[in-house]
């Protein structure tokens, strides 16, 4: 393996990442709440997907878009019925909530999926190898970092453009002047988790591709890293986090790759780069200082 | 146009409002002048349903208001620009001025009010690209005032527009109210520049500790001997 196909590798757990963390950056943004239970949204979309794919006779590539589409609904549901009756609380009770949501959703995935591991029907163009200078791999790893980038600028003209997007960043700084706006505020949190729940479940149908296993408990190593990706990109900024799911996916490979003595600290590798960011920058890379001014 | 009767409001156990009546005409400017704490800004904003209303009724034209969603009451035209200006500091300011317009569906109308805002303030067409955190104090006032303005509204409320600005500007800033009210609109004016208020102001009303103690015409409240004593420094 040369250092290119390292790279490929990295590039495409990065995009992975950076989807997801996109998820907790944008409900952070708007209610400052950590979503915990986003990991495992991102597991449900991924289940979603196999059943759909095994039991209907609809096409693979309709069940994904449908899979990503309900997930986002779920998500939608789940900030309802979790996070909403508790809006006015303590932030620390609704943050219980999410915990509590979370336990919920993985526990929920044991009954329902079962606890034992299932294979993910991987369409077989998927599977087919190229070779592009010596960088051997599975189409996926090629095709993940494409689909994260045109959901990403899909998400920027979204969110730049239109007024639905102008509401959301001004609702992130500002609830009460941004209902004197007549801005329905309801609406624009139950879309911010449709789009970061949908992301996550795009995310979740391809590291099931990338990574064919799917477990109930599958969302929490992924959530984890994640929720630290959109920390060390500074949460709340969108661009950071994407910036921090590709530190940490690059970082991760490329770890392995050239200190392969270090493999079993894989997973230790987010951590430590989230101590050394909040005790170097502790607002994120991109994260801006909070001032006001009067 | 707008009437208030009877408004009760509290916060926890505090009173902040006992019982007050307030009417808007159309076409009018009408002022509410008192002391800090007095109420004021409470009055406005149980009037856009942001606090609770614990007795008594908010009427436009004959439709109860009291206690609907903000979103719902800024739809009918009762509009708040408020205190602290308060624009997105994140957003540029032509989407400041977007964002007014959020309830609004004419592209058109949208763009054409845009280009009527800037006449108004041309200092905000210089400015349209700059994020409105970069702007100063009064620039970001007219941006607040200019954001309301582009809903439409039927009546504009504004909590203290001159609060902490340069003596030339808050007289900018009367002037533009003036202007404003000449393009036919309906304004609730609340100062503790009372001078200037009641210069303007077709009526007044003027709060203490969440009582009306006095209303009466803009020019006779200048003139009122209480007012000139309590909030125009002037002695007897």
């Amino acid at each position: 393996m040369n250092i290119l196909q390292h790279i490929t590798n990295g590039i495409s757990l990065g995009s992975l990442y950076a989807l997801i963390a996109i998820g907790y950056t944008m409900v952070y943004g708007i209610l400052r709440l950590i979503n915990f239970a986003h990991g495992d949204i991102f597991m449900l979309g991924a289940y979603i997907t196999y059943y759909g794919v095994l039991f209907t006779p609809i096409p693979w590539w309709i069940v994904f878009i449908l899979a990503a589409v309900v997930t986002g609904i779920i998500g939608l549901l789940l900030e309802k019925l979790a996070y909403k009756p508790l809006r006015g609380s303590p932030r620390i009770t609704i943050l219980i909530s999410a915990i509590g949501a979370s336990f919920f959703l993985e526990n929920l995935g044991i009954v329902v999926f079962g606890g034992r591991p299932k294979a993910f029907p991987t369409p077989d163009v998927f599977n087919k190898v190229i070779n592009i200078r010596g960088v051997s791999t599975g189409l996926v790893t090629f095709i993940i970092p494409i689909v994260t980038v045109l959901l990403l600028i899909a998400l920027t003209y979204f969110i730049t453009k239109t007024k639905t997007g102008m509401a959301m960043r001004a609702l992130s700084k500002d609830y009460e002047t941004a209902s004197l706006m007549g801005i329905n505020i309801n609406r624009i949190i139950s879309i911010t988790f449709f789009i970061g729940s949908f992301l996550a479940a795009v995310g979740g149908i391809m590291w099931g591709i990338k990574f064919p296993q799917l477990m109930p408990l599958m969302g929490v190593m992924p959530g984890l890293k994640c929720f630290i990706a959109a920390v060390i990109g500074g949460i709340g900024n969108i661009t950071g986090a994407v910036i921090g799911g590709f530190i940490l996916g690059l970082g991760e490979i490329l770890l392995v790759a050239l200190l392969p003595g270090l493999t079993g600290y894989r997973d230790a590798f987010a951590f430590v780069l989230l101590i050394l960011i909040l005790l170097i920058k502790p607002t994120g890379l991109m994260g801006e200082k909070i001032a006001e001014k009067v | 146009m707008l009437s208030i009767t009877d408004l009760h409001v509290s916060y926890g156990g505090i009173k902040a409002l006992r019982g007050i009546d307030i009417n808007i005409e159309e076409n009018k400017i009408v002022t509410l002048i008192g002391a800090n704490g007095a109420g004021k800004s409470s009055t406005l904003r149980a009037i856009m349903g942001l606090i609770k209303i614990d007795e008594g009724k908010i009427k436009y034209d004959d439709e109860d208001l009291t206690n609907h969603k903000t979103m719902d009451i800024v739809k009918k035209g009762i509009v708040l620009v408020p205190e602290g200006r308060k624009v997105f500091v994140n957003l540029s300011v032509e989407e400041n001025l977007i964002l007014g317009a959020y309830t609004r569906n004419d592209k058109a109308g949208i763009n054409k009010d845009i280009e009527e805002i800037y006449k108004l303030f041309p200092r905000l067409k210089e400015r349209s690209w700059q994020k409105a955190g970069t702007l100063s104090g009064g620039e970001q006032q007219m941006l607040a005032v200019g954001r309301a303005l582009m809903i439409k509204p039927k009546v504009l409320m504004m909590d203290e527009p001159s609060l902490g600005l340069a003596p030339l500007l808050v007289k900018d800033i009367f002037d533009i109210i003036k202007e404003i009210h000449s393009q036919g609109n309906t304004i609730l004016l609340v100062e503790q520049n009372a001078k200037k208020a009641l210069e303007i102001a077709d009526y007044g009303y003027v709060l203490e500790t969440g009582r009306l103690v006095l209303e009466g015409e803009g020019q006779k409240l200048l003139r009122d001997e209480r007012v000139k004593e309590a909030y125009l420094g002037e002695a007897k």
